[in-house]
């Protein structure tokens, strides 16, 4: 029993038994039609037959009287077919036909008999008599002799049978038909069913590689799986970006805390003089600082990500702003031996945070000045602002180590700092907080290879607000 | 000088109060919104410190009806929220200052510091002298001991700042924010560079210094031989 339950649970077994029953019934409403449809119609001929034979009959006797009734009524007897013929006294008692007994009472009706009556024929054998079914129409003479005719039933009987018969081996094929359609149709499509379920089940066992198994097909099952799979491959990698980005935070929050602890505990060892006390205390200072920019930094990201307000943005001279920063590092790439100067400034002006823009174009100043720094030629960091079309790019080039064409996207993922600079001071967050700013913005950060060294690009889209800037002579 | 903390974080109050009574001045602690508006409604503070975020009344409501009652007790607003478009809020609703959370007391001691001089009368002042250090903000000379030295607009500014907060410590956020008008972290030594070039300028040739590093914190420029804790 429970295993039939648990059938039924299959929705291709549920399915077939439905059409199934659907079959049958409309089958057995068919059969019921069609036979009793086929009954009246012979049982209306069989009573226009009589009704004739009967007029027939009465002709005779109006010709005749008695004796040509009886004379008629012997030859129509006498005839093989499947017609009643009888006469009889007032009293019952049969005169003439081919009726040898009959049902008593239904000759003292006057009229058609509405139901089947048996009776008993002539000339079969008299030592197994046979009843038979019929119907008949009794007509009382003015003198109160009767006459029946009537037909036997045998033959509509047997229509009936054989229709019914033909009908229910038609059902039977359909059963058979039904099942096999369902553990050919069904059974395969569940088998579908059941493997995309099992695969499931090792996903979410922790397979987390694994797929639905996708047969070629192209079919509906096909079609699901395909999605499915495209779906869980977007699943993994946000999961494994999550992981990523933990392990990064992990890391890149306990160097510093790490470096800290230590400070602390080797001062506390051996610092004895206030001087070595302070130097210790500065360093940690120096490490909750470099925690403190990461959170920062991170919050930002997040904040940029989830949709910042862009009331803060407005129409900006970007070639200032770039000119700015530029005079901000100058100084200290000076002091760091990079040869940083300021290439074509188109003065352009495009809708933007300044404040966000500058910390952006600050940030890749940086990394350019800071990972330059790590080659051996002398280092050269050029900051250009150039118009083209409907474009505006900003763009920070040095002949530094440069970014692995490959790894380019990794770049600007959250804490990615590629294996040579893990060694470098930073957040590691530079490049994607200038990727989640250049989207607030409309534009894009592009990182392609200056041979050698690395061309970052900031392409701001111009609006139609926008304008050209008069020429800012003189300003360096 | 007398400041008035809003914060309803115990701890950081009272490390506030004790780090701000170490400093020379006295601090008064107030947990919730509405009993720091209640307090310094009755003007006797020269600084508030305003903690965003609080119970009963958040740190923004409290600055902006301490201004529209006329009181301009100079106010720095504390918040963990630091994105730009908080600042300007910050800002918009009355305070005079922006400090994001987590910080270094130093930072907030300059910048309180600072705020307070914000109201004394120098900004009408045409000439600033410290020593015998001049500038002249309308005709944008600067001259030592009579000599005049020539200064890049944007070291003229920074010169400008540093001579206008005299006797107090500007940190570097506070220079960059003041001089560069950016309010980010500058996280490398872009500022020291840009110090290190006006102290050439100011220093080269002359046995006083005047612009001093305070470790730690920033820089002062100051005129006696009296030495900072460098």
């Amino acid at each position: 029993m429970s295993r039939f339950r648990a059938m039924m649970k299959m929705t291709a077994v549920r399915l077939s038994a439905l059409y199934l029953l659907l079959f049958t019934v409309c089958a057995l409403v068919l059969v019921f039609y069609m036979t009793s449809l086929s009954v009246r119609l012979l049982t209306t001929q069989t009573e226009a037959a009589v009704n004739e034979e009967i007029e027939s009959i009465g002709q005779a006797y109006e010709r005749g009287g008695i004796a040509g009734l009886v004379r008629s009524i012997d030859r129509r007897g006498r005839q093989p077919g499947a017609y009643l013929y009888l006469v009889a006294d007032p009293a019952g008692r049969i005169v003439a036909g081919n009726v040898q007994s009959i049902e008593i009472g239904v000759l003292q009706t006057d009229g058609w008999i509405e139901r089947p009556i048996n009776y008993e024929r002539y000339g079969e054998g008299s030592n197994d008599p046979q009843m038979h079914t019929a119907i008949a129409r009794v007509v009382v003479m003015p003198n109160g002799i009767r006459v029946m005719v009537g037909r036997d039933l045998g033959e509509p009987e047997q229509v009936r049978l054989v229709v019914r018969r033909a009908l229910m081996a038609a059902l039977g094929i359909m059963g058979v038909g039904a099942f096999l359609i369902w553990f050919f149709v069904g059974r395969r499509a569940l088998q579908r069913i059941d493997e995309v379920s099992a695969a499931s089940q090792r996903i979410m066992g922790g397979d987390l590689a694994g797929r639905l198994p996708v047969s070629g097909s192209g079919d509906e099952f096909d079609r699901l799986a395909d999605n499915l799979n495209g779906m869980l491959a977007r699943i993994q990698e946000l999961n494994e970006g999550v992981r990523h980005v933990s392990d990064n935070i992990a890391h890149d929050l306990k160097t510093p805390l790490t470096r800290m602890h230590n400070r602390a505990e080797s001062a506390l060892a051996s610092a004895k003089t206030s001087k070595a006390w302070r130097a210790a205390m500065e360093g940690m200072i120096g490490d909750s600082d470099q925690l403190i920019r990461t959170f920062n930094a991170i919050l930002m990201i997040s904040r940029l990500e989830s949709g910042y307000s862009t009331e803060t943005m407005e129409l900006m001279p970007l070639s200032t702003i770039a000119e700015d920063v530029f005079e901000l590092y100058e100084p200290s790439a000076e002091e760091a031996g990079v040869n940083f100067t300021l290439g074509r400034i188109d003065p352009t002006s495009v809708k933007a945070n300044r404040e966000l823009v500058g910390q952006t174009i600050s940030n890749l100043v940086d990394n350019a000045i800071k990972y330059a720094n790590a080659s051996e030629n002398p280092v050269e960091v050029t900051l250009s602002v150039e118009k083209e079309n409907d474009k505006v790019k900003v763009i920070v080039a040095d002949n530094g180590p440069g970014i692995p064409q490959d790894q380019v996207d990794r770049a600007t993922e959250r804490f990615v700092r590629l294996e040579e600079s893990r060694s470098q001071p930073g957040s590691g967050l530079g490049l994607s907080l200038a990727k989640a700013v250049m989207k607030l913005h409309g534009g894009t950060l592009e990182l392609t290879d200056n041979a050698p060294g690395l061309r970052a690009v900031l392409v701001f889209p111009v609006g139609e607000e926008t304008y050209e800037l008069q020429s800012q002579g003189g300003r360096r | 000088m007398k400041i008035l903390v809003i914060e309803d974080d115990r701890e950081a109050a009272r490390y506030l109060e004790k780090a701000f009574a170490e400093a020379g001045h006295s601090a008064d602690v107030a947990g919730d919104g509405e009993t720091g508006y209640t307090l310094a409604e009755q003007g006797t503070y020269d600084a508030l410190v305003v903690d965003r975020m609080l119970p009963r009344r958040d740190g923004l409501s409290v600055v902006a009806a301490l201004r529209a009652q006329g009181n301009d007790t100079p106010a720095l607003i504390l918040s963990a929220l630091g994105q730009v478009d908080d600042r300007v809020t910050g800002l918009r609703a009355g305070g005079d200052d922006y400090l994001t959370k987590p910080y270094a007391f130093s930072e907030l001691l300059a910048r309180i510091e600072v705020l307070q001089r914000r109201s004394s009368p120098k900004e009408a002042e045409t000439v600033y002298r410290v020593g015998d250090l001049e500038l002249d903000r309308l005709s944008h000379t600067a001259k030592r001991a009579g000599q005049v030295i020539i200064l890049q607009p944007r070291e003229f500014r920074l010169l400008e700042y540093l001579m206008r907060h005299a006797g107090q410590v500007v940190t570097r956020t506070m220079l960059l924010e003041h001089v560069w008008d950016y309010h980010f972290d500058p996280q490398t030594n872009v500022i020291d560079v840009h110090v290190s070039r006006l102290r050439g300028k100011i220093e080269k040739g002359f046995d006083t210094p005047l612009l001093h590093t305070v470790r730690g914190a920033g820089y002062m420029l100051k005129a006696a031989a009296a030495g900072t804790d460098a």
